[in-house]
């Protein structure tokens, strides 16, 4: 039986460019460039891997966002994901985690899976609580935070590096996984991959093809309300030394001045 | 007074410093009452009532240790309907973010993680959040629900007010949903008998500039005389010279300590994302243009090899 295994990802801002705030206090998105969240390239390589390593597999990378979001599920197809679902609808504008969940939890029921897969965080909410609570709105096993992973006859183990202690997991399919930067390096799409990756479906669904109302998401749906965001004040100019010999006591001197010694 | 669930993280008994600033933000808001679950939790009770505990809620069990996260979220709820809290805080680590999480799905509550700060407002608790790599700075509130929110370390001081702490068994039925993940196998890290990187107050970085794990030593060395955490940027990390347990940015570790030492560091967005909010920075490095420079309280454009130890050695000096 096919191994169905469902990606999920995000189309972030770029960090290196100059994020900000909308008037409705969401993430502008027009003034920066949008990408594949790095995090979640790591989730793909991981899919890509166990796709591998099983007799029959197929990988759907799943977004929800904008139109531009397609570009983030290009990069996954030319990874060599199999095909995407792209769910899009003006009333998710300003949709938060929990109602996000929801969409994604519908979204891969209606696709059909075994295995669901996220990066640990998005790089632009770095929340890290998607996979938890699909997790806990499809009912299935949390295998979280891994930077070991594989899936063997229903089963998928895998290593979670924490503070205290590294643990190993195991539970039954179907499980929702999430996998950390220490995974494994992610492939770079190779120019096969991206020809390739034009010919692949891409779904788009919106939110009735889900059955869910326009007041479940978006800002009026959503369960947090962000009052406002100040830019933070650029730090005063800090006093910078070069080094001729005293550097160290110079700094000494200071952190004294600081109180820290 | 509103009562506050406070979820306990400690190592057998031993409660860890971000829950003892939980306790100082909860009782902005409210009257804490602890939950502290798995083997030791009772050992707790004197440390959270020293701290603002007015009651603590206890419950050991081998499902806490034997499956992951989810016998938690199950004893947090059972704490949650015998409370009925007007909010519940949780430590902002990776598996306090992932309770929590499904914690607020299962109430029907919105969630706020990370928030670095905690005041009362007029319609609930408000959270301050630091976000795009600390560039911003937001004030949200959950508007649906009892508030749950995840609160970084070194958020707030640790104040003792000593309360009553009366120890009380919490009574827990376990879900269906508990058993699905099994830890079948444990390895604790190794101490280094160094702070814990999230939690230290005074942070020592080394970077690319540091040149060979061998050299992460005099790194180390510095961090010893300050009593401070190491930490490592992405291409030290990346390049093997050090744990990715200790990398600091945004794939790894986000630190706010009081001081933050950056050395052999140029300062990428991506390492400022995990550092900027540090309260005081000092960084060392031989580039004068390094962006790292743009955000110091102090720099000093110089050599690592040269700097660290004159540096190491007047501090050992000056602390006799």
């Amino acid at each position: 039986m096919s191994l169905r295994i469902v990606v999920t990802v995000k189309y972030v801002p770029d960090a290196t460019g100059d994020r900000h705030f909308a008037d409705d206090l969401t993430v502008d998105r027009d003034d920066v460039d949008g990408l594949l969240s790095e995090l979640d390239e790591y989730a793909v390589e991981q899919a890509l891997q166990i796709a591998e390593d099983a007799d029959d597999a197929e990988v759907t990378v799943l977004t929800v966002g904008p139109e531009d979001a397609k570009d983030a599920l290009r990069k996954a197809l030319s990874m060599g994901a199999d095909k995407a679902i792209h769910v899009e609808d003006d009333d998710l504008h300003g949709t938060d985690a929990i109602g996000t969940s929801l969409v994604l939890a519908k979204a891969i029921e209606k696709a059909g899976y075994d295995l669901v897969i996220s990066g640990m965080a998005s790089t632009d909410g770095t929340m890290g609580v998607v996979p938890a609570l699909l997790a806990e709105r499809l009912g299935v096993p949390q295998v979280t935070l891994l930077s070991e992973v594989s899936v063997e006859d229903g089963t998928v183990k895998g290593r979670r590096d924490g503070d205290a202690a590294s643990e190993q997991l195991e539970a039954s399919l179907p499980a929702v996984v999430s996998v950390t930067d220490q995974s494994g390096e992610a492939r770079y799409p190779s120019f096969k991959g991206i020809m390739a990756a034009k010919k692949k479906p891409v779904e788009s669904w919106d939110l009735s093809d889900l059955e869910i109302e326009a007041e479940e998401v978006g800002l009026e749906g959503a369960y947090t309300t962000v009052e406002a965001a100040a830019e933070r004040p650029a730090r005063t100019a800090g006093t910078i030394v070069k080094d001729e010999g005293e550097g160290g006591k110079q700094l000494a001197e200071f952190l004294a001045s600081q109180k820290f010694i | 007074m509103a009562e506050v669930l406070v979820y306990v993280d400690h190592v057998d008994g031993a409660v860890r410093k971000p829950t003892l600033e939980l306790l100082t933000l909860a009782r902005r808001i409210g009257e804490p009452v602890a939950v502290a679950l798995g083997s030791g939790a009772e050992n707790t009770a004197a440390t959270l009532a020293e701290h603002g505990a007015v009651k603590v809620l206890t419950h050991d069990a081998s499902e806490y240790a034997e499956y992951l996260v989810v016998p938690k979220v199950d004893a947090l709820q059972a704490a949650y309907e015998q409370v009925s809290p007007a909010a519940v805080l949780v430590p902002s680590s990776a598996e306090g973010k992932e309770i929590a999480a499904r914690l607020a799905l299962r109430i029907g509550s919105g969630i706020i993680t990370d928030a670095v700060d905690l005041e009362a407002g007029d319609e609930g608790p408000v959270a301050t959040q630091s976000v795009f790599a600390a560039s911003f700075t937001t004030k949200s509130r959950v508007s649906k629900g009892t508030p749950v929110i995840t609160v970084k370390p070194n958020s707030a001081a640790v104040e003792a007010a000593p309360a009553a702490g009366t120890v009380e068994a919490l009574s827990v039925t376990f879900s269906e949903k508990a058993t699905g993940t099994k830890v079948t196998g444990r390895t604790p890290r190794e101490s280094t008998g160094r702070p814990e990187l999230t939690e230290a107050a005074i942070v020592v970085s080394g970077g690319r500039g540091v040149g060979g794990a061998e050299n992460f030593a005099l790194i180390e060395t510095l961090a010893d005389s300050l009593g401070a955490a190491v930490g490592a940027s992405r291409a030290a990390v990346d390049a093997g010279w050090y744990p990715h347990t200790n990398q600091v940015g945004q794939t790894g570790k986000s630190v706010s300590p009081q001081l933050y030492i950056a050395t052999g560091i140029s300062g990428a967005i991506q390492h400022r994302a995990g550092m900027q909010t540090s309260k005081t920075i000092v960084a060392i490095n031989k580039d004068a243009e390094a962006p790292i420079f743009d955000l110091v309280d102090y720099g000093i454009v110089g050599d690592l090899f040269e700097v660290v130890p004159q540096l190491t050695e007047q501090i050992r000096a000056r602390k006799g």
